[in-house]
């Protein structure tokens, strides 16, 4: 809608031909410059810009939609009423049916925690038929990390669904199903992402999962600024993607420590908390997710896995939905299993942090029990 | 609010003074004639008659009774209140809040109205606003019930169908798109006089990604601003702005502050600021011609914004 010409818009004549004139062609021109610079621009009437603009305006404005359409639209149209189940009971409720369609969900934790068992597991959901309660479709896979193991998905597929995997040549067409892509640069994931586009279009693709968006940038920038921006075409990129095509969206995100200078606080907070600032020893076993809050702004759910005196938690760390909610959870065959499915309600900021304490440890143990 | 009756008096007199001293004819002016009041210049309202459309303004709850103290009884018509707030601190959960309370009928002490939702960033959930309606009206049930005493089932006459049907819900996908709706604002308005708030969920997003051009963004984000300020006068409702938080680096350390810049802080008459505090959320008052800057804890609950679980019971008894 932004470029949509102007002269297509039905202005009257006189008016039009002085937008041609003066080279503003689209929407976006017009609308980007404050009516003062328009009138001195055109050289025409304030009352003429206003109409003018007025007209552009109402040309351009989104239609609206009331939020019970929204709603019988969405129970209509969308399988399990745009959610894509996990299958673990608790995270399902939590979430109201499962990871939503239209829009990003992040998943964030320390390596090894079981971001990338989360995302296999999703993605085999996604290809499952509809009878087995999956959306038949296709799962596009950007495996930055070269994280993605197909035996590993075989694996958790036929311990899991056994009476499909089990069938003969249904392991190859589930699996057929995930579409792997190992972008290895910045510049060659904005290709794909645009490629995917268009599959997106055709509408085959029932799940997006980007595993992980932090690697594709720490490779190429220092910290600090410039990373924040040079992400934010894809943010939008994504956030658009998602809604336009209705489907789920799942990024995974790195972490990385904590710099001391990094306490964050309002300038009208600072005078408060100065006396306990000392003797602070928060520090110790916190990390912080590696893209900063620009990008935590954009995603709409996320979900931290951390690692807590020898247990792995997953929490609902931000949703619209969610009350701040903790389920300890073990990795097995057949990929993630919460061990309660009732969780734990958490009080205050204890959500947003994300532990390491020995996950060693568990990884070992885990690993010991697999095989 | 005891002082009014003394203030009154005064000004009443020197009011008298001044007209004789002027010979203004009487027919313009009168303080105390409410709305019929003429004045010199056209356009223009004196403080007293402000201060008695003030005091007579409504105000949208925020269903949290502390944060509704310290903002003098909820969000204010005729304002652009922003409310700022770091990731998952509840901004959006605020605006499907104010979205549904904006609804409460006028014999449930509400404002009777309806609420647009622009949402730039596709955060709203359906889902989530059902829930916060449905409690909604279960807490105008009990309160109907408790102010009409009748044991005969008192019927709130609403439903939560009714309330998201009255949430006009635009979908903004580039800045272009939001500058235009808001200059549509007016109109849209116009052919929807019912409608008491209009929330932006977030101002900041499609600012925040696409504006190479600072000087520009400024322009025409005050542009904007002075747009809101208009449709918030001209139809007596509230703005309410959600806007993002960013760190600064200033003085060797990182704070955090509002999206947009220093400019952009002039926009709006009210800023609130949702913060961690410990354990606890709390909204603070960062600035406001009227109020005193003060803060108060809140909570989200699965019914919605409440007040903050360890004050709930001293709530309860009021």
């Amino acid at each position: 809608m932004a470029n949509k010409l102007i002269s297509e818009m039905g202005l009257p004549k006189s008016i039009a031909n002085i937008f041609a004139a003066r080279n503003i062609n689209t929407a976006k021109d017009a609308l980007s410059l404050t009516e003062f610079e328009l009138m001195e621009l055109l050289d025409v009437g304030m009352a003429d810009v206003t109409s003018a603009v007025a007209h552009i305006s109402a040309v351009v404005s989104p239609p609206y939609q009331t939020a019970l359409f929204l709603m019988e639209q969405r129970l209509q149209n969308e399988q399990f009423a745009g959610h894509l189940p996990t299958r673990l009971k608790g995270l399902d409720d939590a979430l109201c049916g499962g990871i939503p369609f239209g829009v990003l969900t992040e998943l964030v934790g320390p390596a090894g925690i079981g971001k990338t068992q989360f995302c296999l597991k999703i993605s085999l959901l996604a290809s499952l038929p509809a009878s087995y309660g999956g959306l038949e479709g296709h799962v596009v896979y950007i495996d930055v990390e070269s994280k993605f193991s197909s035996r590993r998905i075989i694996e958790i597929g036929s311990t899991s669904f056994p009476e499909i995997f089990h069938r003969k040549g249904m392991a190859q067409e589930m699996a057929g199903r995930i579409l792997v892509l190992r972008p290895t640069s910045l510049s060659e994931f904005t290709e794909s992402l645009q490629q995917i586009k268009v599959l997106l279009l055709q509408q085959q693709v029932k799940l997006l999962v980007i595993d992980s968006m932090a690697a594709l940038i720490s490779g190429e920038y220092d910290q600090g600024a410039p990373r924040q921006h040079s992400l934010g075409w894809h943010i939008s990129f994504l956030k658009s993607l998602a809604e336009f095509s209705r489907i789920p969206v799942v990024v995974t995100n790195q972490v990385r420590s904590q710099r001391r200078d990094e306490v964050c606080q309002y300038s009208f907070q600072a005078q408060k908390n100065a006396e306990t600032q000392e003797g602070t020893d928060k520090y110790d076993s916190h990390v912080v997710a590696a893209l900063g809050i620009h990008w935590a702004h954009s995603v709409t759910i996320r979900l931290v896995l951390e690692a807590k005196s020898g247990q792995r938690y997953i929490k609902v760390a931000k949703s619209p939905m969610s009350p701040p909610i903790a389920f300890p959870f073990i990795i097995t065959s057949s990929g993630i299993a919460l061990l309660e499915d009732d969780g734990i309600e958490l009080r205050g900021q204890e959500i947003n942090t994300i532990h390491c304490q020995g996950l060693d440890e568990i990884i070992n143990f885990d690993g010991e029990r697999m095989k | 609010m005891k002082k009014t009756p003394v203030f009154y008096r005064d000004l009443k007199n020197s009011d008298s003074e001044a007209l004789e001293s002027l010979n203004v004819p009487s027919r313009i002016s009168r303080f105390d004639n409410g709305e019929g009041s003429q004045t010199i210049i056209h356009g223009a309202q004196n403080a007293w008659d402000m201060l008695q459309e003030e005091s007579s303004l409504t105000r949208i709850t925020t269903s949290c009774a502390d944060l509704d103290n310290i903002l003098g009884g909820g969000i204010t018509c005729k304002e652009v209140t922003e409310i700022g707030g770091v990731p998952g601190i509840g901004k959006t959960q605020m605006g499907i809040q104010l979205a549904v309370n904006v609804q409460i009928p006028s014999y449930c002490g509400g404002l009777g109205g309806k609420a647009i939702y622009i949402d730039t960033e596709g955060s709203f959930m359906v889902e989530r606003a059902l829930q916060v309606a449905e409690a909604c009206i279960e807490d105008m049930s009990e309160y109907s019930r408790f102010l009409h005493k009748d044991l005969q089932a008192f019927q709130v006459g609403m439903q939560s169908k009714d309330i998201l049907e009255n949430i006009y819900y635009f979908r903004v996908c580039s800045y272009t798109e939001q500058i235009a709706l808001i200059n549509y604002l007016d109109k849209f308005i116009t052919e929807h006089r019912d409608v008491k708030v209009v929330i932006i969920d977030s101002i900041t997003f499609h600012f925040r990604q696409d504006f190479d051009d600072l000087a520009l963004r400024t322009r025409v984000l005050s542009g904007m601003a002075l747009k809101l300020m208009k449709v918030a006068k001209t139809f007596s409702l509230a703005v309410v702005l959600l806007n993002q938080v960013t760190t600064k680096h200033t003085e060797g350390s990182f704070q955090l502050g509002l999206a947009l810049g220093d400019s952009w802080s002039h926009s709006c008459t009210n800023r609130i600021i949702l913060y961690w505090n410990g354990n606890e959320r709390y909204a603070y008052i960062d600035k406001s011609p009227s109020l005193r800057s003060a803060s108060a804890p809140y909570s989200v609950t699965s019914r919605g914004i409440r007040n903050s679980a360890s004050n709930f019971k001293r709530a309860k008894m009021m």
